[in-house]
């Protein structure tokens, strides 16, 4: 790990740039941001730590105009400042680099940074900048040709592009989100370089991240965030990548439900070296192999992005890996498509339920038998057999306690938990031996959480496997066998629900392998 | 005798391809700016039927003309607000505007069917440059002026596209007017600029044809060329230089259907070239990597809501 060279401003003696006082933001239903209190000095690189949800981006969104705030002030230079827009926040030297970039990518690299730019001359805009951004380019190690389009550049020269026009606006104070998600890691540390030479140039930047190992390597500080609130402000001296995994995750013990048999020995999916590339050609999924056994639920812990979607892809035929095979009780499946599968039995709880669950302009009875509607006994010889469909739909509705004004009303209108009731229904009728669960619980209440978990504990029962991938750390110790942990593409291990930690976990999480 | 045949062709398709130059560099405009208006036909005729309706009743064809252009900015911004606004789509608008201006037009210019215009635009003659040989007569004279106006025209748009402050605001909405957003920068306000400057030019094409190429009214005078401006936009991959020379080739097509070469390859054929050679265009920069440098705005046809990912 390379030493990061101290500032040259003594920290206990220069004013702080920015303070964020008791900043608190609620969202129906979540309170994003809980009394959060928060600061940069000049020449600090700060870091924001926390989960997926911990509130991270809502407190930034905040600070940079997008959102306000409940309550809570902040200040810059000591001077109190409110901001009701991005251009209130830009003028004040806020400039954000967000995680998916704002440039026009036909546009030349100096056509978009002068979009934003006062006084630029009405006839060729863009000649003086040009050599603006050369010399700013070399002086902080941000090379970018001007004249270059943006869909010419890769990902790590848009982001530059990104942090130049921030600097060009006049940014004193830099905000970088999850900014190595599209790095590669030389990209990465030729990023941190910048972020050095930024901070002896007495740049203040806020560094949100989940990753441990990076933000031990470049901040300064580190504030982690847990469920909107700070849990604690380290120095990097007093921190480590286990206290700060440790305050990540919490401490909280889930109850374990109990399950009154242990899975069988047979597999019902296995996955041989399987390895998927992205829509960029980059793997998405590198070399993964695990068994998943009837009556076993196995849990897919990590932080969003990291290849949980790409593996529901593949089980679910919506797309093909690129090396490797998928055996469904021990036969090959790996070619066979959306159809196949559900033929050969994998029924598939999406994460986008309303978007790829059902089709809202139709109605429930039919979102009920959306997959099985073209075999019997719904269909002979190409024709719907509507007695038999609605017969199916008024035993779903009663079995899965859906509540619909009626089996014809148009699926759309019910709320989030009935949704899912209804591609419970659909997807688990057929008993299915692999139940492929994404995310199945998000943004649901209570008693439609209670039901999902219960209906899959009574797949798991009756001798299907299933695959839960979750963010929810509880839901995945509460529910799962075992837990597997994806990084980057990478399976960095299966652990023991009932023996691990979230410690244990968050730590794989973050990229580090378990120690032995 | 063949010669003859070809300096006449090319006279002709110059002066076929203006009404076609016109409504293009609108379209190139409005389209540039994210949104498509499928009514260029419509505005058209509605230009050429007001535009005869003002010369016959007042004798000045260029006030005529204004009001033609006129008629099509409302037009234009009539789309603007339905699709911009109030979010409709912006096919069926455009279809309506369309039809809406073909039944309209007709009604409008019901008694003035088979009156010849009593004052039209003169033709024009450009000294010097008319005495080239051979090319000089084709191209210099017995022209109108709105023909050298349209060429002008282009030049001054393709520049003002390019190489000016206000040409890369309206281009970054049609691009990302999420960036263009974040910038500070008005961005249905800027599209709606555009789709009226659309129908302004759209107006003017359609006067061109009542007012100086064939001056009087007949029910549907546009033929189709509407859609064959549309085909130019793409054709000449939105840029204004280029709609110059894609304008011409589908004149010299439009005007060859006409001639005794119907003889040879039937004019259904040759009217048909324009939607051909866009069709073949298109598939050219897909299969290749020009789609990212020469394809369409990327917010082409995508209404903008702030806040939507």
């Amino acid at each position: 790990m390379a030493v990061a060279k101290p500032s040259p401003f003594n920290p206990d003696k220069t004013p702080h740039r920015l303070t964020m006082k008791g900043i608190s933001k609620g969202f129906p239903g979540v309170l994003a941001n809980d009394n959060v209190s928060f600061d940069v000095r000049p020449g600090e690189v700060h870091a924001l730590l926390g989960e997926n949800g911990a509130g991270k981006t809502t407190l930034m969104n905040i600070l940079y105009g997008l959102y306000q705030a409940d309550s809570g002030s902040m200040s810059i230079n000591g001077e109190p400042v409110q901001f009701r827009s991005p251009k209130d926040a830009m003028r004040e030297g806020i400039g954000l680099v967000a995680q998916h970039f704002h440039l026009a990518r036909r546009h030349s690299v100096a056509e978009n940074i002068a979009l934003g730019l006062k006084g630029t001359p009405l006839i060729y805009p863009v000649k003086a900048l040009e050599q603006k951004i050369r010399t700013l380019g070399t002086s902080y190690g941000l090379a970018v040709d001007p004249k270059a389009k943006v869909w010419q550049l890769s990902p790590g020269e848009q982001q530059r592009v990104e942090i130049l026009k921030a600097l060009i606006q006049g940014a004193k104070i830099l905000i970088l989100d999850e900014p190595t998600s599209v790095l590669t890691p030389q990209e990465a540390e030729s990023l941190f370089g910048v972020l050095r030479r930024m901070r002896a140039e007495g740049e203040a930047v806020i560094f949100i991240s989940h990753k441990l190992d990076e933000v031990m390597e470049i901040a300064d500080r580190i504030t982690v965030l847990r469920k909107g609130a700070v849990v604690a402000t380290l120095d990097k001296k007093e921190a480590s990548p286990e206290s700060l995994a440790r305050h990540m995750m919490g401490k909280a013990v889930a109850p374990l439900r109990p399950k009154t048999k242990p899975p069988l020995d047979k597999a019902v999916l296995e996955l041989n070296n399987v390895w998927v590339k992205n829509k960029r050609g980059m793997s998405a999924l590198k070399n993964v192999s695990f068994k998943l056994r009837h009556g076993e639920i196995l849990g897919v812990a990590g932080v969003a992005g990291n290849g949980q979607a790409d593996l529901i892809e593949i089980l679910t035929g919506l797309n093909q890996p690129s090396e490797g095979h998928i055996l469904l009780e021990g036969k090959d499946c790996t070619p066979l498509g959306v159809k196949g599968l559900f033929e050969a039995g994998v029924a598939h709880i999406p994460e986008d339920r309303n978007h790829m669950g059902i089709v809202p302009s139709m109605t429930v009875a039919e979102n009920l038998v959306l997959r099985q509607y073209r075999y019997q006994p719904f269909s002979r010889l190409g024709l719907l057999d509507w007695s038999k469909v609605t017969e199916f739909a008024q035993t779903s509705i009663s079995d899965y306690q859906i509540a619909t004004p009626s089996k014809e009303t148009l699926t759309r209108l019910l709320s989030g938990g009935n949704v899912q009731k209804v591609i419970l229904a659909r997807e688990l009728s057929g008993e299915p031996k692999l139940v492929v669960a994404a995310h199945p619980t998000y943004g649901l209440d209570v008693s439609a959480t209670a039901l999902t978990h219960d209906l899959l504990l009574k797949q798991r029962e009756r001798g299907a496997g299933v695959l839960l991938v979750s963010e929810d750390l509880d839901e995945l110790l509460k529910l799962s066998d075992r837990i597997a942990v994806l990084f980057a593409g990478e399976l960095m291990g299966i652990v023991d629900a009932s023996r691990t930690s979230r410690e244990a976990i968050g730590l794989l999480m973050a990229g580090r392998k378990a120690q032995a | 005798m063949e010669l003859e045949l070809i300096l006449n062709t090319i006279a002709r398709a110059l002066a076929f391809s203006t009404p076609l130059l016109w409504a293009a560099l609108g379209e190139i405009y409005t389209e540039r700016s994210g949104v498509v208006n499928l009514g260029v036909e419509g505005m058209m005729i509605m230009g050429a039927v007001v535009g005869f309706m003002v010369g016959q009743a007042t004798g000045l064809p260029y006030l005529a003309l204004l009001v033609a252009a006129l008629v099509g900015t409302l037009m234009g911004l009539a789309h603007a607000f339905i699709s911009i606004t109030l979010n409709a789509n912006q096919f069926v608008s455009g279809l309506s505007l369309t039809i809406f201006g073909l039944g309209l037009s007709g009604l409008l210019g019901r008694s003035y069917v088979g009156q010849p215009l009593n004052v039209a635009m003169k033709s024009v003659t450009v000294p010097f440059l008319s005495e080239i040989p051979l090319l000089g007569p084709a191209l210099f004279t017995d022209q109108k002026l709105l023909t050298y106006a349209g060429l002008i025209m282009a030049i001054i748009l393709w520049f003002f596209l390019n190489y000016t402050r206000w040409g890369m605001t309206l281009r970054s909405v049609g691009e990302s007017p999420k960036a263009a957003d974040t910038a500070g920068i008005p961005v249905n306000q800027v599209r709606y600029l555009a789709v009226a400057f659309g129908g302004l030019m759209a107006g003017v094409a359609g006067a061109y044809l009542s007012l100086a190429y064939r001056p009087s009214w007949g029910e549907g005078m546009t033929n189709g060329m509407g859609w064959i401006a549309l085909a130019l936009t793409i054709f000449a991959l939105w840029d204004p230089l280029r709609a110059i020379g894609a304008s011409f080739l589908f004149g010299a097509f439009f005007y060859l259907s006409f001639t005794k070469l119907q003889t040879v390859i039937a004019p259904e054929l040759l009217t048909m070239m324009p939607y051909i050679m866009t069709i073949v265009a298109l598939t050219v920069i897909a299969l290749g990597q020009g789609k990212r440098a020469f394809g369409a705005p990327e917010a082409l046809g995508i209404p903008y809501q702030r806040g939507e990912r």
